[in-house]
């Protein structure tokens, strides 16, 4: 926890500064000293405050609080939520190309793969779960689901 | 009383329901399965509900959560694994119960102290709520911009356990406050010349992808298989419960009060609820040595504080816009999008939708008996149901969801990027509760803020000067002081000790 605390304090100082830089530019209420800059100044200077004693605290070494509530460990498969995100921006990049029907099986099938679901049973799921989805969104609820390339279908 | 009659009339219709007997049966399951949470449930729900009337979408929301925090209750007991974070409090002690061959004790507990809390959380809310209101209707700017602040304090000091990762949530979640054109100068702010970004972060895929996307993720990260601890049929899990109701009636009250006055605080809901509860009823119980052994009096006070903590933070909620918790959170952004937007006012001009949402509280609580009993009764089979392949179509389910709000790509980026961003201040123990009320209150706090200083000609002192702000103010500064003032004091002591 404590050795995350360092780098994530140097992100959010970073982060802080920018916020602080930014707000300068921003204009002020007319008739106001103050304005649309105030609350990001008061937001970067607090992350700024704030990263500093994250810093200071993880090097002073002392025990806090968020320690004792650290997770007990487990076994840890980060390729799996890899490939889930990756299911997501391949949505984000492909839906409005080729379209929900085509997209949405191979997301469900990569994540259904990623969870370790046998290839039989993933792509049952993934085919139930987009024709349930797509009857209850674009059907149902009447949602412009992108059709893509399967216009001439539609 | 038209008000009333017209409620009635509201809710008691086919439509609506239907609509709660379904949204109480996912519920129910939503909160049964370990890893899909009662916040979640309220995030999916959003994309059905807005395609509802205002009354129906409330009832969903407001049944299924109370379904959910009860349902999370049987995993506990069946699996070691809490089926909602509300249920984790206890989770050990109803899976020792069970070992014990008394799971019918701690599932029927589970149940009938969850109805009698969530009970007791609605009386207080049809009680508080318009008296509050009443009074809420003479705040300005200056009363606001105070309840807000105190609203940020109680979810740093109170809700977490590391206030300094709480303040981190709490600015994250002004900084997407910030963005868009919405603020006092109507400059934009972080927009980057992007067109979609001038509406501001669209509140509702930021939930999703916080509550739900981010607990695909957790599950895929780590998967563990719990074993059931039961391979009987289920008795009656009714026996025995009136003498319970009899023996802890002073446990039953004192965790529903808890329960709503914790639910009541913004930031903090019924997770915390149940965990004080617990810790209260070890503390004052006459045989405190049976917790933790499969002792059934933890399970009726912080059972019992978990679904009347539900109630609670509704009350925030409906009078001044201040969510008293993640799902209340959730449900303000629905009834904006609804047009029933909170604050005193509602009570005014739209008496007959609060007292129907206050009817459906009651009917949720009342369908919990019948529904929780049969939900139990087939717990082992829906616990059999494999994650790993709901998982995935939770997924897909947020991603149409998050784009059905406003039919746009940007709001699956939005949820993509809130999901990833909620999955690892989780791991590195920063808490979001803060970070959604900074989200939903910030474009609040800083409106009262600036008309409250264009009142007050730029003097600061102003924000003092009315007697409910100078007291809410007072209080907020106090709790902020409060830290600093303790060890100053410790180390007065310590130097005069030595």
């Amino acid at each position: 926890m404590q050795r995350s605390d360092r780098w994530v304090g140097l992100v959010l100082a970073t982060l802080g500064l920018i916020v602080v830089w930014s707000a300068s530019a921003f204009p002020n209420v007319p008739g106001q000293k103050l304005g649309a800059g105030f609350l990001p100044m008061i937001v970067g200077g607090g992350l700024v405050v704030c990263a500093l004693a994250l810093l200071v605290r993880s090097f002073r070494g002392a025990a806090y609080a968020g320690d004792k509530a650290a997770q007990p460990a487990r076994r840890e498969h980060f390729g799996s939520s890899f490939i889930i995100i990756g299911a997501v921006v391949g949505y984000i990049l492909l839906a409005d190309r080729i379209g929900f029907l085509l997209v949405a099986p191979l997301c469900l099938l990569a994540a259904f793969l990623a969870l370790r679901v046998t290839l039989p049973r993933a792509l049952l799921w993934a085919l139930v779960g987009t024709v349930l989805v797509h009857v209850a969104f674009y059907k149902l609820l009447r949602v412009p689901l992108p059709w893509g390339v399967l216009r001439p279908f539609y | 009383m038209d008000a009333v009659a017209t409620a009635f009339g509201l809710v008691f219709q086919p439509y609506v329901l239907l609509v709660i007997l379904l949204s109480a049966m996912y519920g129910l399951f939503v909160g049964a399965i370990p890893g899909l949470t009662a916040t979640m449930a309220t995030a999916l729900l959003v994309p059905v509900t807005f395609f509802m009337a205002p009354v129906p979408a409330v009832a969903a929301i407001v049944t299924a959560t109370a379904m959910a925090i009860f349902a999370g209750d049987i995993p506990s007991a069946l699996l070691r694994m809490p089926g909602t974070p509300a249920s984790a409090a206890y989770a050990d002690e109803a899976f020792l119960l069970t070992k014990k061959g008394q799971a019918e004790l701690a599932l029927g507990a589970g149940l009938v102290f969850s109805v009698l809390g969530g009970i007791f959380g609605v009386l207080v809310l049809i009680v508080a709520a318009p008296a509050l209101a009443e009074v809420a209707l003479k705040f300005s700017s200056f009363e606001y911009f105070w309840l807000v602040m105190l609203g940020f304090t109680c979810a740093i000091f109170i809700a977490g356990t590391d206030p300094l990762k709480g303040v981190v949530s709490l600015l994250l979640g002004l900084l997407i406050a910030c963005v868009g054109l919405e603020n006092p100068a109507g400059a934009p702010r972080y927009t980057f010349g992007n067109a979609e970004l001038t509406g501001g972060i669209p509140l509702i895929p930021l939930m999703i992808g916080m509550f739900a996307i981010s607990e695909v993720l957790r599950f895929a990260s780590g998967l563990d298989k719990p074993a059931m601890a039961i391979d009987r049929p289920f008795g009656n899990v009714f026996a025995g419960m009136w003498v319970l109701i009899k023996k802890y009636k002073l446990q039953l009250l004192r965790g529903s009060a808890l329960g709503t006055a914790v639910g009541a605080l913004p930031g903090a809901g019924a997770d915390i609820a149940a965990w004080m509860s617990y810790g209260i009823s070890k503390k004052f119980s006459k045989e405190p040595e049976k917790f933790g052994t499969g002792h059934i009096e933890g399970i009726v006070e912080s059972g019992a504080a978990n679904n009347s903590a539900l109630g609670g933070a509704w009350i925030p909620a409906l009078v001044f816009g201040i969510p008293g918790d993640s799902i209340t959170a959730i449900a303000i952004g629905v009834l904006y999008l609804k047009n029933m937007n909170p604050g005193p006012m509602l009570f005014v001009e739209n008496p007959q939708n609060i007292y129907a949402v206050f009817i459906v509280f009651i009917l949720a609580q009342l369908l919990m008996l019948p529904l929780g009993w049969m939900a139990i009764k087939i717990a082992k089979r829906i616990l059999r149901i494999p994650a790993t392949v709901l998982m995935p179509l939770i997924l897909l389910f947020c991603v149409v969801g998050s784009f059905a709000i406003n039919n746009s790509l940007f709001g699956v980026i939005v949820m993509l990027v809130a999901g990833v961003v909620a999955f690892f201040m989780e791991r590195w123990g920063f808490p979001i509760a803060p970070t959604i009320l900074g989200v939903v209150l910030g474009t609040m706090m800083e409106e009262h803020f600036f008309s409250s200083l264009i009142k007050a000609d730029g003097n600061f002192l102003a924000f003092f000067e009315r007697p409910i702000a100078a007291v809410l103010g007072v209080l907020t500064l106090l709790i902020w002081g409060w830290p600093l003032f303790r060890r100053l004091w410790a180390r007065k002591t310590a130097v005069a000790a030595a």
